[in-house]
C-alpha cells in the first residue's frame, strides 16, 4: 500500500527515487516520444541526425581549419572537431533539455503528477539517441582516417573508458540544466541567456582548438570546466594526444558532481511549488 | 485501526500576489535583505505590484498581499466513499484537489494518503498531437499513472470504450474534438487507482457520451473505489455520491450528504419560518387600510404539506398546501383571497384566487363576523424554480385592500421527473415547470 504524506517544506533533498523507478515506464515512453516527434513531417526524417554534426565538422573543418588555420595538435582536422562535438552536443542537448524540463512542461505538470525529475531524466536518454547515431558516424571516419590514410593515429586502450566520459556529460550537463531550470522558473531571463551561455562554454571547452594552446600556468583554472577534460580526455583515448593530468581529470569529476547534487536541490525546491507561479 | 484513506488536517494554501512582482534585481536584493535578517520581507517591503490575480481579490484575505485559495481545511475519507465537491468558482475546489494530488505544496497543514491517486483534472493532460491515437494511449495512460502491462491489459476495453477503432493509426491532431474527447476520457476512465481525483470533466462531449461517463463512474464507485468528485452538476453529484463538501472563499463550509449539501449550495435551504404569524402580518401589511373600523384581517399564513405540518422546503412532486387564517370584524358581502407566487426578481409567476373555485365561491360572497380557516392547494408537479415567494392580498373590493409582498419564502426542489435523464443541472432558472403530456406523430 503507497503511502503519501502530503505536507510543507519538505527537506530539500527529499528526493523519491523508489517512486521515479515505479515510473520507469512513463519514463521510456517520454523517450520514445521525443525521438518520434522531432522529426515528424519532415522528408529526411531521421537523417537528419547524421546531416547535422556532418554539416557542422564540414563547416568547422572550412572556417576554423581552413581559414583560421587553427592547430589540431597534428590529428586530422576532420576528426579531430568530429571527437570534439560528439561528447559536445550530448552535453549541450541535455543542458538544454533539462533546463527547458520544468517551464516547457508546465501545462503538463499543472493538470498531473509524476515525479518531475522524469522529465530531465528522459531527456539524457532520448539524446543518448542521438549521441549513439553522431557516435556511430564519427567511429566510421575514425575508422577511415585509421587503417586507410597514413595519419600516424595513435589509439589507446582510453576508448574503453567512453562510457564513464558520456556519464560524466552527463552528470555536468544535467546539473546545469536542473539549475537553469529551477532559475527559468522564476526568471524568464535565463531562457534569453541559455544559447549565448552554451556558445561561450563551448569556447572554454577544447572543441576548435586544442587544450595545448592554453597556457600552462592557465590549464588549473582551465580545467575547472569539467567539460575542458571530458572532451580532452576523449581526444587522448582515439588520437594519443593531450594535455591532461590525472588532477586536472578528478577536479572535473569533482566539480561535475557538486554541480549535480546542487542542481538537484535547486530543481527540488523549485518544483514543489513552481506550478504557483508559473 | 480506523478504514480512512485521506485525512486533510487543517490544509491551507496561500497565494502570495506581490511576490510574482518581485521581478527588479533591486527587489531581489531588498528581499533576500530582508530574509537575511529574519524578518517577514513581504510585511517590510510594502505592496511591490499587484499580481496576476487581483480578480480574485473577493476572497479571503488576510494581508493587502495574502490571498488564501483555501484555509484550514480538515476531513477524513473512508475507504469506498464517493465524495463530491461543491463551490462557486475560486472557492477553492480545484485547489483542494491540486494539493491532494500533489501538483502544488500546502502552504500549511497536512494530508494522509493511503493508496495510489489517480488525478484527473483535465481530459487528455499530455496528449501530443503528433503521436496517434494509439501511441497516445500509451503516452496518457502512463502520465495518468498507469504502467506498460497495465495499459495493455485495458487497450482493447479503452479503444472500444472510446469508439474511434478506425482512427486508431491518425495523429489525434487529425481528430475532431468530440474524438479527441472521447479517446483522452476512455483513457482516463480505466485508469484502476485506489483513489481517484475527478475535476469538472464531463462537461466535454455530447450528451451521450456524457451518460457513458457517468455510467463509467458509477461502476468505478461501484468497485469499491474511493473517489472525490468535483462537479458543478448536481444533479451528478447526488446521483455519484453519498456525501459532499461545499467550499465557499477557501473554507470548508458544509460536510454532509449529498442531499443536504446541494440543497445548501442551491439555496434550497430555507431558514426563516414556514408560518407567518399575526405579528410579522401587522408590520408588513400595506395598502388601502382601514384603521379605526376594519373589516378583514389576516392572521395567519402557513406551508403545510399534505400531512399538515408546516414546511417551507417541498420537493417538486409533492402538493403545497397554503393555509390562511383570517377575522372579519363585521359583515363582508364580497371577500377576495388572491394568492401570488413571485420569484426573487419580484416577477409573478403563478396566482390563484377565492373565487376561481366555484363550488366555493359562493360562501365568501356573505361572511359573518369571525375568525375563519381557508387553504388551497398547489398540485404537485408544478414548480422547477428553487426560491419562490408567497404574497397574499385580501380585499374587500374598493373598501379595504390588504397587500403582504413576500410574506413567506419557500423552496422547492426540482430533480426532474424523468429518474432515468440528466437534467441541465437544474440551472435552467424556469420557475414553472408543470408535468405535461407529450406526444410525438
Amino acid at each position: 500500500m503507497i503511502r503519501t504524506h502530503i505536507k510543507p517544506d519538505q527537506a530539500w533533498l527529499s528526493i523519491d527515487w523508489k517512486e521515479i523507478w515505479q515510473y520507469r515506464d512513463l519514463l521510456w515512453i517520454m523517450v520514445s516520444r521525443h525521438f518520434t516527434t522531432a522529426y515528424k513531417q519532415s522528408i529526411l526524417g531521421p537523417l537528419w541526425f547524421v546531416i547535422q554534426p556532418l554539416a557542422t565538422t564540414v563547416v568547422f573543418t572550412i572556417v576554423f581549419g581552413q581559414i583560421a588555420k587553427i592547430g589540431t595538435d597534428g590529428i586530422p582536422p576532420f576528426v579531430f572537431y568530429m571527437s570534439g562535438m560528439v561528447l559536445w552536443n550530448y552535453f549541450a542537448g541535455c543542458l538544454n533539455g533539462a533546463s527547458g524540463s520544468l517551464v516547457g512542461n508546465a501545462g503538463l505538470f499543472q493538470k498531473v503528477y509524476f515525479p518531475r525529475l522524469i522529465a530531465p531524466i528522459s531527456i539524457l536518454f532520448s539524446q543518448m539517441i542521438y549521441f549513439l547515431i553522431n557516435l556511430a558516424v564519427f567511429a566510421a571516419f575514425y575508422l577511415y582516417y585509421l587503417f586507410f590514410l597514413k595519419t600516424g593515429i595513435q589509439p589507446t586502450l582510453w576508448i574503453l573508458a567512453l562510457p564513464a566520459l558520456v556519464l560524466q556529460a552527463a552528470i555536468v550537463g544535467m546539473g546545469v540544466g536542473l539549475w537553469l531550470s529551477a532559475l527559468t522558473v522564476k526568471y524568464r531571463d535565463v531562457s534569453f541567456l541559455l544559447p549565448f551561455l552554451t556558445q561561450l562554454w563551448m569556447y572554454a571547452t577544447p572543441i576548435i582548438y586544442p587544450a595545448s594552446y592554453v597556457p600552462e600556468k592557465l590549464r588549473m583554472l582551465y580545467y575547472l570546466n569539467p567539460m575542458a577534460s571530458v572532451v580532452e580526455f576523449n581526444r587522448f583515448a582515439f588520437f594519443g594526444v593531450g594535455t591532461l593530468t590525472k588532477e586536472t581529470f578528478l577536479f572535473g569529476i569533482g566539480s561535475g558532481l557538486l554541480i549535480l547534487i546542487t542542481g538537484l536541490l535547486m530543481f527540488n525546491r523549485s518544483q514543489r511549488t513552481f506550478v504557483d507561479t508559473i | 485501526m480506523s478504514d480512512y484513506v485521506i485525512i486533510a488536517d487543517s490544509l491551507s494554501k496561500r497565494y502570495r500576489l506581490g511576490v510574482i512582482g518581485r521581478q527588479t534585481l533591486k527587489d531581489e536584493f531588498v528581499y533576500l535583505w530582508h530574509k537575511l535578517m529574519k524578518r517577514d520581507p513581504i510585511k517590510h517591503m510594502g505592496k511591490v505590484g499587484v499580481g496576476q490575480h487581483t480578480a480574485t481579490t473577493t476572497s479571503a484575505e488576510d494581508d493587502n498581499n495574502d490571498f488564501w485559495a483555501l484555509k484550514d481545511i480538515s476531513f477524513k475519507i473512508n475507504r469506498g466513499e464517493v465524495v463530491g465537491i461543491i463551490g462557486r468558482n475560486g472557492s477553492g475546489k480545484s485547489t483542494l484537489l491540486k494539493l491532494l494530488s500533489r501538483i502544488t505544496e500546502p502552504t500549511s497543514g497536512e494530508a494522509f494518503i493511503e493508496g495510489r491517486v489517480g488525478s484527473l483534472l483535465e481530459v487528455g493532460t499530455g496528449f501530443h498531437p503528433e503521436l496517434t491515437g494509439r501511441e497516445n494511449i500509451y503516452m496518457n495512460g502512463a502520465i495518468l499513472g498507469m504502467n506498460k502491462s497495465e495499459i495493455i491489459k485495458r487497450f482493447d476495453e479503452i479503444v472500444a470504450f472510446s469508439e474511434v477503432e478506425q482512427f486508431l493509426d491518425t495523429p489525434v491532431k487529425r481528430y475532431s474534438s468530440g474524438m479527441f474527447v472521447r479517446l483522452a476520457f476512455a483513457v482516463a476512465a480505466h485508469l484502476e487507482p485506489e483513489i481517484l481525483l475527478v475535476d469538472e470533466v464531463l462537461a466535454v462531449g455530447d450528451v451521450e457520451f456524457q451518460k457513458k461517463c457517468l455510467g463509467k463512474m458509477k461502476d468505478v464507485a461501484g468497485q469499491g473505489r474511493t473517489i472525490l468528485f468535483v462537479s458543478h452538476n448536481m444533479g451528478a453529484i447526488n446521483n455519484l455520491c453519498s456525501r459532499a463538501l461545499l467550499l465557499e472563499k477557501g473554507r470548508l463550509v458544509l460536510d454532509s450528504t449529498a442531499e443536504e449539501t446541494t440543497d445548501k449550495y442551491l439555496g434550497y435551504q430555507v431558514v426563516e419560518s414556514a408560518v407567518a404569524t399575526e405579528e410579522d402580518i401587522n408590520e408588513k401589511m400595506e395598502g388601502k387600510i382601514l384603521m379605526d373600523f376594519p373589516y378583514v384581517r389576516l392572521k395567519r399564513i402557513a406551508l403545510l404539506d399534505k400531512e399538515h405540518n408546516t414546511k417551507n422546503l417541498f420537493d417538486a412532486d409533492e402538493p403545497i398546501q397554503i393555509s390562511l387564517e383570517f377575522e372579519c370584524f363585521q359583515i363582508v358581502p364580497d371577500l377576495r383571497l388572491v394568492l401570488f407566487i413571485v420569484d426573487k426578481n419580484d416577477t409573478p409567476i403563478y396566482g390563484s384566487q377565492n373565487t376561481d373555485d366555484t363550488d366555493i365561491a359562493s360562501k365568501f360572497s356573505h361572511i359573518a363576523k369571525g375568525v375563519y380557516k381557508t387553504a388551497c392547494v398547489i398540485p404537485p408537479n408544478t414548480f422547477g424554480g428553487r426560491q419562490l415567494y408567497l404574497s397574499v392580498h385580501i380585499l374587500y373590493p374598493k373598501v379595504e385592500h390588504i397587500v403582504l409582498n413576500k410574506i413567506l419564502r419557500f423552496g422547492v426542489k426540482f430533480k426532474g421527473y424523468n429518474q432515468q435523464i440528466q437534467y441541465g443541472g437544474n440551472d435552467w432558472g424556469i420557475n414553472v415547470w408543470p408535468l405535461l403530456k407529450w406526444s410525438l406523430y
